[in-house]
């Protein structure tokens, strides 16, 4: 038995089923981020004059602003795949993907730099409330973003995308919801980088 | 709990048949006390009412009403389930693990929860379930919005559908924050961080070593930002039910069915701007308490209004008294009388007298005890037909009922009494080092045994359960005579597909005794 409008949008609502529910999805998540924003915001209000800012100034601007590049660039290619599919043009969408957990993992290394040389410094989550809050957040994105990469690579992969060759427009769908997701997780960082780094 | 009613009735006595289990003494201990408190509220919210009315009436019953074949998600639904059967696990694991099970109240607290133990596995079991409530509320949200057969317009759901869709909302947009505390929570208690610690903070004696500078009342902002809408999530899929049950059972339209649904509508909207009416207490200052106990008295109007549109519903109607219907009207007073004896808890100045004491403990187990649960009982009796192909006993089901309303109205109403003489909840010995509290404290035996006396009314129940499934009168596909879809299945439904043919929708969902109809039902799929 297929569920209907599982692919075709249902005419009144003009969705698939699968774009609602990332759509709902998101909306959890915007609540879940942002419920840990407003603990950033009431933890700055009541952290001592300057605290946050002289714990901001150990953060390393130059990567972030490089990481925030990398990210964008991202968001740039995973259009382009999914552009690609709708063109019917699966090398190209192959290429893409291919570029955009590129720089997904580009991202994580530069993180995993970022944090070394904090740990080096011996920075930890327990130095202050700046930096407890600042691995949280971004730690939290760090998992967004590999979720993001395995159900990409999925996809990218033989197993996940020879739904292409049975049902395109099925597959050209999940392209799309992945690529919503993955808006969904530069946004938080475009958030995160002027917050965490810039105030 | 009858454990812990044991000991608050007859301090420090043996506990029988269990007692073995607490030790050589077979006396309640006061950690384990705690333990039990805290898993207390934590597997009747988390692990009882919200899967049985959202995961379970929610998922096999709105499919059903609105002429779907399955889920949007089916996968999605098997994850959800999965997930809250991990976090089950681990939530009830915890009480055998070296720390034991924690013992910080469901709502823990801190700075106490950062250091007593069992917390870190409550913790990691909240992630698990609320994951599970997540996808699940995601799936229904989703299948109300798409799957609705062809004709079913929005002002042809039956009220549950509805209450379903407010709910879905309710656990998509206030759990996240929720698990957004319990990882800074966690972070607090693994890395040592000090998001909920002030600086200066002594614990046993010893100023705590850590950064400092965080507020424990940054939890109670976060965790009653989840919590309050939750209080909604539990009472609104009972109020669908006790919907479906009146308009069968008074064989008359709901009345004001219009207004219940934006009163629900309100209702979740409303819950997310009330929450801080939990912490009047903390000194969060005297305009934000102002601010809430004013949105907390308009909350009250839709639940008035929904209310009181089932007590109008009964007017003029010819009423069935059979088990599903009992409970369906034994849960009107009983929310009542809980809705009611909030209000002095919603205004702060009569707050700080009431907070903490056995009021408030009285208060919100008459909206989920006998409210709630009664509903959720009134659920299963009602569909219990349309799941397995056969009736329950009547006789046993009135067994069932009668007795448990009576001993609900024996544990709880005492608490009252006790409160508002100023006992404190959450006390081991159940208050009597205090003086204040002497006059009440013979209160405790008359509700423990109350309570025993609960357990051994459910019995009949779980007999009825096993009897019917085997052995129940057959039912034919609408035992009821019913108006709603779900009853134009066969019973039990088909596999994987809920009906026979295509669905078409053709009037509303409550159309009984519509003059001039050749029966006093109009089923919503024919014409």
């Amino acid at each position: 038995m297929q569920i209907p409008y599982t692919i075709e949008e249902r005419p009144e609502t003009g969705l698939n089923n699968s774009k609602l529910g990332i759509w709902v999805f998101l909306a959890s998540e915007v609540m879940l981020f942002g419920g840990l924003f407003s603990a950033y915001v009431f933890l700055r209000l009541a952290a001592p004059e300057g605290d946050f800012a002289y714990w901001g100034s150990k953060l390393n601007v130059p990567l972030a602003t490089l990481n925030t590049l990398v990210l964008i660039s991202s968001s740039v290619t995973v259009i382009m795949s999914w552009a690609s599919l709708k063109l019917k043009d699966f090398e190209k969408y192959k290429l893409y993907m291919g570029l955009t957990l590129l720089c997904a993992t580009i991202f994580l290394v530069i993180k995993y730099f970022e944090y070394t040389s904090k740990f080096h410094h011996g920075y930890y989550p327990s130095s202050s409330n700046f930096m407890a809050i600042y691995f949280t957040l971004t730690g939290l994105h760090g998992l967004h973003i590999i979720g993001g990469m395995i159900v990409m690579t999925y996809f990218w992969l033989p197993a996940g995308n020879k739904l292409w060759h049975t049902d395109p427009e099925h597959f050209t769908n999940r392209i799309e919801i992945a690529g919503l997701y993955w808006h969904f997780v530069d946004l938080v960082w475009i958030f995160l980088f002027p917050i965490l780094y810039l105030l | 709990m009858m454990v812990m009613r044991w000991q608050l009735a007859y301090p420090e006595t043996p506990v029988p048949i269990v007692g073995w289990l607490l030790g050589e003494t077979g006396i309640l201990l006061p950690e384990i006390y705690n333990s039990l408190g805290a898993m207390h509220g934590t597997i009747m919210i988390f692990l009882g009412v919200v899967p049985l009315a959202v995961g379970a009436f929610g998922n096999y019953m709105v499919p059903l009403q609105i002429g779907a074949p399955d889920m949007a998600f089916p996968r999605l639904n098997a994850a959800s389930y999965w997930s809250y059967f991990i976090g089950g696990v681990i939530m009830l694991s915890s009480f055998f693990m070296p720390e034991g099970a924690a013992r910080s109240g469901w709502t823990s607290y801190p700075p106490l929860s950062i250091f007593e133990s069992g917390q870190t596995i409550w913790l990691i079991g909240m992630v698990f379930l609320i994951t599970s409530s997540l996808l699940g509320s995601m799936n229904i949200i989703v299948t109300i919005v798409q799957l609705r057969a062809p004709g079913l317009s929005w002002w042809r759901l039956p009220l549950f559908v509805w209450t379903q869709f407010v709910t879905s909302f309710l656990l998509v947009l206030a759990f996240p924050p929720l698990e957004a505390a319990a990882i800074l929570q966690l972070m607090d208690r693994v890395a040592h961080t000090s998001f909920f610690l002030p600086s200066g903070l002594v614990y046993a004696g010893a100023t705590v070593d850590v950064a400092g500078s965080g507020s424990p009342l940054l939890w109670q902002h976060l965790f009653w930002f989840l919590a309050h809408p939750e209080v909604y999530v539990l009472i609104l899929p009972a109020m669908g039910i006790v919907g479906e049950v009146l308009a069968n059972n008074t064989r008359k339209p709901l009345w004001g069915y219009s207004s219940m649904v934006y009163a629900s509508v309100f209702l979740g909207f409303m819950s997310f701007i009330v929450w801080a009416h939990h912490m009047f207490l903390t000194g969060m200052g005297t305009a934000m308490s102002a601010f809430f106990q004013t949105t907390t008295m308009i909350i009250s109007i839709p639940s008035v209004v929904i209310l009181t549109s089932f007590f109008i519903s009964l007017w003029g109607g010819r009423i069935r008294f059979n088990t599903p219907m009992l409970f369906a009207l034994s849960f009107l007073p009983m929310f009542g009388i809980g809705g009611l004896t909030g209000l002095p808890l919603g205004i702060g100045a009569s707050d700080i007298h009431l907070h903490d004491t056995y009021y408030v403990i009285g208060h919100f187990h008459y909206v989920v005890a006998p409210g709630t649960i009664f509903a959720l009982f009134a659920g299963i009796y009602y569909w219990f037909p349309k799941i397995t192909g056969r009736k329950m006993s009547e006789a046993l089901g009135k067994l069932h009922f009668w007795p448990s309303l009576i001993f609900m109205n024996g544990i709880f109403m005492p608490m009252f009494i006790q409160g508002l003489a100023g006992v404190s909840r959450r006390m081991y010995d159940g208050g009597e080092i205090y003086a204040h509290a002497q006059d009440v404290l013979q209160w405790n035996e008359f509700m423990s045994i109350s309570a025993f006396l609960l357990g051994a009314a459910q019995v009949p129940f779980i007999i009825n359960i096993l009897i019917s499934i085997f052995n129940g009168e057959k039912a034919d596909r609408n035992p009821w005579q019913a108006t709603t879809i779900e009853w134009s299945a066969p019973s039990p439904p088909v596999p994987h597909l809920n009906f026979e043919g295509d669905v078409e929708v053709y009037r509303g969902p409550y159309e009984y005794s519509v003059p001039d109809a050749e029966t006093d039902f109009l089923p919503q799929t024919e014409k």
